[in-house]
């Protein structure tokens, strides 16, 4: 079975964000796999390690993604691929990403393709959805199970707290929701054999791409950070006092309820 | 001048969602004085085309189909194209649903265009449509306009005001027929979790546990809570972690992003990532037993004690204040 998984590299979900030049700083931040990608990881080796093939993993970004796509071979999948597009891409959207992965899959024989629902940065959930359709393949988003017998695939689907149990067929894109199984953490042996698995590197030349085939069909013009919240009034006195004054401030100050 | 905008309509249990209403807003803003039509897919939905209307929609096109009953993406996608296609819209505004959500980017990626998830705001300035969202699950914001092509993008629930209703308001409801085929994905099951039918990311109120719920049935003050509120029930990843609930209701930079007017977080810490996923809210309040819990530093309101004591005191005072009012 040709397993891939769509891998972002991210900031770290403990990490505080600060701004510097209109751009997120990443100085000095940690960088993980996105979260929701590490579920995408597991499941596809325990897809491969049950039906047997290959695992790769797809990354693009910078060659700082590297770090995470080693990750990724040392939790267990076969080879990685890194579409690096610094060189060539100021800005990309969603679009870009998708256009890119969807021209690298295109001629590629692909059973089943596993991402992140979203990824925790940019937030948009996009990437998944556009390059199963860009493949003509059918998907199925926020999956918290994947049972696989022959071509045949039986899902279920997170729907805003409800669960829908989906009946489909390979090939298919699916994109991971928490509750989809518990990530491994590398093992030592798993990191030295990371080390001399294939990393294949790529630029948009090697996939046939003009920057302009993929130009961004949208633009971030500004970054900022909420308004920092004051603490507010922690109360005194007798509880059941403090719940009189509070149920009041609600009410009356704050007429939320 | 203006633009032609589409803005769907999302039906559940037979009825328009708010944020609907709320896209038909957003729609409004992104036309620049052109017509917002508004599309309902359905079973048999037409009779929601004129609530539609009322809420700001010209006119509203329906496509109906025993196909369309559930939501699927192949299923919707075809329905929702077919409307586009007759339509040649300049802009398409959906709500950043579950429906939405899966929806949006296969239009986008059909239609080559870009598409803008998740904004909490829409505003012409400069020249430009300007969409505001949150990133890094709320710890920034960016404002992003669309260069080239369709103006599409989905909007948050219960972040852009609808427009007040016109009941005075009429206009055009037509049918489209739509011949749906080949629906790769068949749904063959549907269990409901959900708490009393008030979504988590919709709710006006969210009541929500961490750690400090200390077991499953640690909820159960916490649901009666939300109830008297009309609220939702959510959790910290500590509280689903320890498996005190199911993962559908963790709130946080991994899980669910809320933004109701009223947050109360019951025996919650405040991790970063807990903080991303609520710190948005209009009005927070904190009940912890722990005065130097981080959870503190964004609550409007704390109370230092002890969850099982306050919470169903909280329940009681709340009951009364319904009676009252």
């Amino acid at each position: 079975m040709n397993i891939y998984v769509l891998m972002k590299r991210t900031f770290d979900t403990e990490e505080k964000i600060a701004i510097s030049g209109g751009k997120i700083n990443e100085e000095g931040a940690e960088f993980i796999i996105n979260p929701y990608d590490e579920y995408a990881i597991e499941e596809a080796i325990q897809v491969r390690d049950a039906n047997g093939g290959e695992v790769t993993v797809i990354s693009v970004g910078n060659e700082e993604a590297e770090k995470q796509l080693r990750t990724a071979l040392a939790m267990g999948a076969d080879k990685a691929v890194l579409i690096n597009t610094e060189d060539d891409l100021e800005e990309g959207d969603q679009y870009t990403t998708a256009k890119i992965i969807g021209e690298y899959l295109k001629d590629k024989e692909v059973d089943l393709i596993l991402a992140g629902n979203v990824a925790i940065d940019g937030g948009s959930g996009q990437v998944g959805p556009r390059v199963a359709d860009a493949l003509d393949i059918p998907y199925v988003t926020t999956i918290t199970n994947l049972e696989i017998n022959g071509t045949n695939v039986t899902v279920t689907r997170d729907v805003e707290g409800d669960s829908e149990v989906i009946e489909t067929s390979l090939p298919l894109l699916v994109t991971a929701q928490q509750g989809l199984n518990e990530p491994r953490y590398p093992s030592l042996p798993g990191i030295m054999k990371a080390k001399k698995k294939p990393l294949e590197e790529l630029e948009l030349d090697d996939l046939d791409l003009d920057e302009d085939d993929v130009e961004a069909k949208t633009k971030t013009i500004e970054i900022y950070l909420p308004p920092q919240k004051e603490a507010g009034r922690v109360l005194e006195g007798e509880l059941a006092n403090q719940v009189k004054e509070l149920v009041q401030l609600l009410h009356s100050e704050a007429k939320v309820v | 001048m203006g633009r032609k905008v589409l803005v769907l309509g999302e039906v559940r249990d037979g009825s328009l969602r708010n944020v609907s209403f709320e896209a038909v807003a957003a729609a409004k803003t992104v036309a620049e004085g052109g017509e917002v039509v508004g599309v309902i897919l359905g079973e048999s939905v037409s009779a929601l085309g004129a609530e539609l209307i009322q809420s700001g929609a010209d006119r509203v096109v329906v496509v109906e189909s025993d196909k369309l009953a559930q939501y699927t993406t192949d299923g919707y996608s075809q329905a929702l194209m077919a409307v586009i296609n007759e339509e040649d819209p300049e802009g398409l505004v959906l709500g950043h649903t579950a429906l939405g959500k899966d929806l949006a980017p296969k239009i986008a990626s059909k239609l080559n265009s870009g598409l803008i998830s998740d904004s909490t705001a829409v505003e012409e300035a400069g020249g430009n449509l300007v969409f505001t969202r949150p990133i890094y699950s709320g710890k920034a914001f960016e404002k992003k306009i669309v260069t080239d092509g369709l103006v599409f993008a989905t909007v948050r629930p219960n972040n852009i005001a609808p427009l007040e209703k016109d009941e005075s308001r009429s206009g055009d409801v037509s049918t489209l027929s739509v011949d749906i085929k080949d629906l790769r994905t068949v749904i063959k099951e549907v269990v409901r979790k959900a708490t009393e039918g008030v979504d988590l990311s919709e709710a006006k109120v969210v009541v929500a546990g961490g750690r400090g719920v200390k077991s499953e049935e640690g909820f159960e003050p916490l649901k009666e809570l939300a109830n008297v509120l009309g609220g939702a029930v959510g959790a910290s990843r500590g509280a689903c972690d320890a498996e005190y609930c199911d993962y559908s209701l963790q709130i946080g930079q991994t899980g669910k992003v809320v933004t109701p007017d009223l947050y109360i977080a019951c025996g919650i810490s405040g991790a970063i990532q807990h903080l991303a996923g609520m710190s948005n809210s209009k009005v927070i309040v904190a009940i912890n037993k722990d005065p130097e819990a981080n959870i503190f530093k964004v609550a409007d309101y704390g109370i230092v004690g002890d969850l099982f004591e306050v919470v169903p005191m909280l329940t009681e005072e709340f009951k009364k204040l319904k009676v009252h009012s």
